[in-house]
């Protein structure tokens, strides 16, 4: 029961936020998580295609041998990417979170452009204390 | 100045309404008016719905059933109080020069509005503060926005 990771990608696809937590995951260097977020967003939009019972949302939840990632689209085309361990049951109501942080600490920041990556302590500062 | 609110106050109010997409204009009005203004400002506008687009045809004689989802479908709120103008009084300069004090208010509406794909137009028909009877904005809809997948480098 471990969260792994946390990944925001914008609605072009551009990665503007990526924490990892304790050392489940192999370090990355920042070009390759970004492309890793480009390849996500291009097969969240192809799921979002492939619905056999008409207009869905893409991906929700993508699992492997030894993790998951859940991913939340908002409506406004902002995507947070959560990277747990199998067994995570709350992911949801933590990407929820995330985004209320995200609304409050992102939106709210007079400095901050959208759809840049996002530098914001204040951001940093509560992600942690709600994932960390 | 409005629009730049609007854009960022969408993300907040998706958050922390956790509402789904709207499935049609007419919804759009009403989530606007009780949940959005009631939420942000604490107010509740009352929502008339516009009437339906023009008819292409002048000589049909009956009216197309409504389309609630075509360009051209518009929704009016009406405020009985508007926080913004509550101490608030014109000078003669403004009245006359045409001031709408509340604007904000209207792109804050098209800044949030076209965060989920929809533009619109909002302005004021009528405002307490010059006179009229009642504070009215009506949102009308432009179109709906495709997302517009930026062109892959490989």
């Amino acid at each position: 029961m471990a969260i792994f990771g946390l990944w925001v990608i914008n609605k072009a696809g551009g990665l503007v936020y990526e924490r990892s937590f304790g050392d489940g995951l192999p370090h990355l260097t920042s070009n390759e998580y970004l492309v890793l977020a480009g390849t996500l967003h291009g097969i969240h939009a192809i799921t979002s295609r492939l619905s056999p019972t008409g207009s869905s949302s893409g991906a929700h939840v993508i699992s492997g041998e030894t993790f998951k990632m859940n991913i939340l689209l908002t409506a406004t085309g902002t995507k947070f990417v959560l990277l747990t361990s199998l067994v995570e049951p709350s992911a949801d109501s933590v990407l929820q979170k995330v985004y209320e942080i995200y609304a409050d600490a992102v939106m709210k920041n007079p400095f901050h452009t959208p759809e840049m990556p996002i530098r914001s302590e204040g951001f940093d500062t509560r992600i942690v204390a709600l994932l960390g | 100045m409005g629009y730049n609110i609007g854009t960022r106050l969408i993300e907040d109010f998706l958050a922390r309404s956790n509402m789904g997409r709207c499935a049609d204009f007419r919804e759009v009005g009403e989530v606007v008016a009780k949940v959005g203004f009631k939420s942000f400002l604490n107010i509740t506008p009352n929502v008339t719905h516009g009437a339906q687009p023009p008819a292409s045809s002048p000589t049909r004689t009956s009216m197309p059933p409504p389309q609630v989802n075509a360009p051209g479908a518009s929704f009016t709120l009406t405020f009985d109080e508007n926080p913004l103008a509550e101490f608030v009084e014109l000078p003669e300069e403004a009245l006359e020069g045409g001031l709408w004090f509340s604007n904000v208010l209207c792109g804050v509406l098209r800044g949030a509005l076209e965060m989920v794909q929809m533009q619109v137009t909002a302005t004021f028909i009528s405002d307490v503060l010059r006179g009229d009877e009642a504070t009215e904005i009506r949102v009308t809809l432009v179109k709906y926005l495709e997302e517009e997948v930026p062109v892959g480098d490989d």
